[in-house]
Parts: structure tokens; C-alpha cells; sequence
């Protein structure tokens, strides 16, 4: 599936739950189905800072594809960093560097977030894109 | 239950007739700032609407009139914290500009090489910062003085900490994370022993406690309007005329000169030497009424309703049983910190919130307190004399969701 099909996907799931109740609940359920990061990338190295929880990232880059591997210690905020890697995960630096975000939009997710969560969104995506922009690069050498 | 008046009172407060997501708003953040009544938002509309100009330059009636309204407050806030003179009344910003500007002047006159500024480790971030940055500039050391487990400061360790290089010792009158009063006067008596002068953050106490200079006898009182029922952007910040008169300005402009020529300019004396600029005069008006309100009120009925509520809250909370308070000194303010469970703080103020309350999570602007306690963050609730009983129900059966999703 297109970084686009697979947004399209996520924002239909949603949109089967009116109560904002029931979406943090499946958001809750998506968390639990992250692929972790291993613990050995635990580190302040594979942090990203600009959110109220603690959340790591790692990117590996195989056969042209970037794997994203992530943890926090929120189960909502692991279920967010989860979406994205959804999204993301298994794609070329190109595709993830050419993405708009906008399935965050309208599945609601930053109007209901606070504008300090809604900066740990915004450099989760960031700290993606420059992993990608870090592989593209690396792989053109 | 109580016989304060609490459903009149809350007529007062416009904000508080709102719903959030279809619920009645829940207001547990007073730490982070307060509420206005309608005679507060009345006084800075009226200001526009009647009496707006700039103050102590005109000779014209508009001018004189909002002149002497603000130095009408000026004293009002004086005989408000019983200080000894008006010109120990400066108006700032807020707490955190009055840190700055004793931060800075005090340490250009005072601070040298080798120095030390004495502080808390439970101080929040404006009580930590400016005077890391001004012992970074002038080569002095900053130390923090530890806390007990329950919060409450190590008095011991304090009394080793003084020594012939302090010169300052920069400490808060209730903690906005742990509602802890501290020991002021034993701590302020020590200090003057050695010749040490006190500042007192108040931002967390003025509207709970109240606050008397004279008795505390600290060199330095701040706090924040807006933490006590008036507006954001005033403050104040009292100091006594010794400390005051020998200290440098801090901002430099109109207001606070004498005579201004081209290679040198004479400073204003006391208070104006430190109100550069056309003040926050709504902010002022603002002030006033907030503490005609206080007044009215009364201080002791209000700590005694606060007291009501933070009983009921803990009791509440304790019967729940899985809740870890941060911060359970004998002499506390009303609010709470606390932790549910394992869950997460960040997870629990996300569902919080969707209830309609609003309690604060995060480390609270007191990273080096949570750090102490290696937590990552606590949720605080933080009461008002405008909450009830009710709201504290209400926060109950959130916390009760909060653990059916998590738990």
C-alpha cells in the first residue's frame, strides 16, 4: 500500500467511532501492537524531546526501505507514535520525504491535542522525515 | 457541609459558567493562574472605557485622575503585605520579572567571584534560572538545599549550607508542586544571623496565606497578579529601601530618570528608579479590585474553606487506594500531586481533560523536584476558594475512568 492508501485507511477506522472516548480507546489498542524499539537504542541519543512522555525512535534502512522501531512510556503516545510508523514504516526516503501528514488532521488528532502535545507530534514526524533525508543521502554517496 | 459561601461566590466568575466537551468546566489549575471575577474584568474595561492615558506625566485631568489611581493601589498593596513604605513597592511584570530584576541588580552590586546563592531544590524554574544565569556572568556558584521524601525542606542540611560565602538565599514561600509551606520566619532569622538577606517567592502563597513582610521581616517579597484573582502581566515585587536604594536599575528608559543629557543620565529614586516605561496600568486597576475582593472575602475564611476542600480531596483520594501523593508535608496549601497507579501522568490528564477538568500535567516548571523524586511527571490539582465538594466527585470518578482504560 501508498504512504497515501494506507492514511486513507486510518482516517476510515476512526471515523467508525463518534465518541472521542472510543478513539482513544482503539488508539490505546494500536499502542499495544507498536514494534518496539529494541532496549539497546533506550537511549537520550533516540529521543525525541518536545513531548510530555518519554518517547524513542530508531530507523533502519534495508533493502531500500526504512524500518522505524519505537517506545513510550504513555500508552496513548505509544499508540500515536504507532500510527505514524504505520504510516511510514516500510517506505523509501523519497516516499516518506514527499508525504503530507494530513490523515493527523482528519482523524482529529491535533485539534485534540494540546499545542505541547501537538509539538511531540510535529517532531516525531520531523525526527521521521530526517532519518529519511538521513538514508537518502547516505545511500546516493 | 461548609458554610462558605461558595454557589454565590461562583456566580462572580463568568469563566466558570462554561461547559468543555459538554460538561461543566472543572477549573483544578489555580496554581498555574487564577480566575477573575466580574468586578476584576469590570475594573480593566472600566479603565479603558473612562480613564485611559499615560500616568505621572501629564498635567491634564485624565492624566492626574489615572495617576493617582495607580499610586492608590501602590499603597493599597503596601498595607496589603504591611510593608513599611510605598517605595518598597515595585510593580513588575510578575513574579518572575521581579526574580530577574533582583537576580540582576543584587548581583551587580552585591555578588563577586566565588560567591553563592543559596536555594531549594523544590523551587519552580524562575526562582532557579535568573540566578544561574547571573552567577554564570559574575563566577558565583548556586547550591540547592534538599527536601525530605514528604516534601517538606532538610532543615538541617539548610543550617550547613549557610556559610561566609552566601549571600543571598532565594527560597519559595509554598511549593507549586508539593503545596508545601516552608518554616519562613526560623529560615529568614538564621539567615539575618549571618547578615544573609532573604528573597521570598510568594507566587504560590499570596492567595492562599496572604503575606505580611513586616512579621516574615524577608528582604524581598515577589508575586505574580495573576496567580491571585487579577489580571496577567502585573506583579509585584517588595523590597526593603536599603537593599532598593543601593542596587543598580534594571531596565533603563523613561519613567525611571531624573535628568537625562547626552554623555551621562541621573535615575529617579525610589520606587520609579525600577518602572521603566508606561506601566501596566489596567493591570494595576486589576490589582486593586482583586484585592478589594480578597478583602472582602476574607483571607481566613478563604484559607479555612481551601483547607475544607484539600481534606476532602486527600481523604477521597486516599480511599481509592492506589494513589501516591508527591508532597504530604504537615503545612500544606490546597493542591495536590499525585500519581495513579503505574499509569502515566501524561495518559491520565489526556482522559482527565476529556472529562471537563482541567488539572495540570507535566513537571509543573520544576524539572530539578521531579528529577528528585525520579518520577516523570506528576498530575496536580489545584484548588481555588470557587471550587465544591462536587468538583472533587467529579475528579474522583475521572481518576476511576482514567483506571478502567489503563489499569
Amino acid at each position: 500500500m501508498t504512504i497515501s492508501e494506507i492514511q486513507d485507511q486510518i482516517v476510515a477506522e476512526f471515523s467508525l467511532f463518534d465518541d472521542w472516548m472510543d478513539k482513544y480507546n482503539y488508539l490505546i489498542e494500536m499502542g499495544k501492537s507498536i514494534p518496539v524499539i529494541d532496549e539497546s537504542y533506550k537511549t537520550d541519543q533516540y529521543v525525541i524531546t518536545g513531548c510530555q512522555s518519554k518517547v524513542w525512535l530508531h530507523a533502519d534502512f534495508k533493502d531500500g526501505m526504512i524500518l522505524f522501531t519505537g517506545d513510550s512510556d504513555a500508552i496513548i503516545t505509544k499508540g500515536i507514535v504507532n500510527l505514524l510508523i504505520r504510516v511510514l514504516s516500510d517506505h523509501s526516503p523519497d516516499e516518506i520525504l514527499n508525504t503530507d501528514m494530513d490523515f493527523i488532521d482528519k482523524i482529529g488528532l491535533r485539534e485534540h491535542l494540546s499545542p505541547t502535545r501537538s509539538n511531540g507530534l510535529t517532531s516525531m514526524v520531523k525526527q521521521m522525515k530526517l532519518y529519511a533525508l538521513a538514508y537518502k543521502t547516505k545511500s546516493t554517496v | 457541609m461548609s458554610t462558605f459561601p461558595v454557589a454565590k461566590i461562583r456566580q462572580d466568575f463568568p469563566i466558570l459558567q462554561q461547559t468543555v466537551y459538554n460538561r461543566p468546566l472543572v477549573y483544578f489549575d489555580n496554581a498555574a493562574s487564577t480566575q477573575k471575577p466580574i468586578q476584576v474584568i469590570r475594573a480593566i474595561s472600566g479603565y479603558y472605557e473612562t480613564d485611559n492615558c499615560n500616568i505621572h506625566r501629564g498635567v491634564h485631568f485624565l492624566s492626574q485622575r489615572a495617576t493617582e489611581a495607580y499610586e492608590e493601589t501602590r499603597n493599597l498593596v503596601q498595607r496589603y503585605i504591611n510593608a513599611a513604605s510605598s517605595r518598597e513597592i515595585i510593580f513588575t511584570k510578575g513574579a518572575t520579572e521581579s526574580i530577574n530584576l533582583v537576580a540582576s541588580s543584587f548581583g551587580k552590586r552585591y555578588i563577586s567571584a566565588g560567591d553563592e546563592v543559596l536555594i531549594s531544590i523544590m523551587e519552580h524554574h524562575s526562582n532557579i534560572v535568573p540566578w544561574q544565569q547571573m552567577c554564570l556572568e559574575r563566577g558565583a556558584k548556586v547550591k540547592f538545599i534538599p527536601i525530605h521524601d514528604n516534601g517538606e525542606l532538610d532543615m538541617e542540611a539548610f543550617r550547613s549550607m549557610v556559610n561566609e560565602k552566601t549571600k543571598i538565599l532565594s527560597i519559595t514561600h509554598v511549593s507549586n508542586v508539593l503545596g508545601t509551606i516552608n518554616p519562613l520566619k526560623e529560615m529568614i532569622a538564621y539567615a539575618h544571623s549571618f547578615g544573609i538577606p532573604v528573597l521570598v517567592d510568594g507566587a504560590q502563597a499570596i492567595s492562599h496565606l496572604g503575606a505580611d513582610v513586616h512579621d516574615l521581616d524577608c528582604d524581598f517579597y515577589c508575586f505574580s497578579g495573576h496567580k491571585m484573582y487579577a489580571p496577567m502581566g502585573i506583579g509585584v515585587l517588595y523590597g526593603k529601601e536599603k537593599y532598593l536604594e543601593a542596587m543598580p536599575p534594571y531596565q533603563s528608559g523613561g519613567e525611571m530618570i531624573k535628568e537625562v543629557r547626552i554623555d551621562r543620565t541621573t535615575f529617579n529614586e525610589l520606587p520609579f528608579k525600577f518602572e521603566a516605561g508606561t506601566p501596566n496600568v489596567e493591570g494595576v486597576y486589576g490589582l486593586h479590585a482583586a484585592i478589594l475582593y480578597l478583602q472582602e472575602l476574607g483571607m481566613e475564611n478563604i484559607r479555612n474553606y481551601e483547607q475544607e476542600i484539600l481534606d476532602y480531596a486527600i481523604d477521597k483520594l486516599t480511599a481509592m487506594g492506589d494513589i501516591r501523593f508527591i508532597g504530604t508535608a504537615k503545612e500544606k496549601t490546597s493542591l495536590i500531586s499525585f500519581l495513579i497507579g503505574s499509569i502515566h501522568p501524561y495518559d491520565a490528564g489526556v482522559i482527565i481533560d476529556k472529562m471537563g477538568i482541567a488539572v495540570r500535567t507535566g513537571h509543573h516548571c520544576a524539572m530539578p523536584l521531579i528529577e528528585y523524586y525520579k518520577i516523570p511527571a506528576t498530575v496536580r490539582a489545584s484548588f481555588a476558594f470557587y471550587n465544591t465538594f462536587e468538583e472533587i466527585d467529579s475528579m474522583v470518578d475521572a481518576i476511576n475512568r482514567v483506571k478502567q482504560m489503563f489499569g
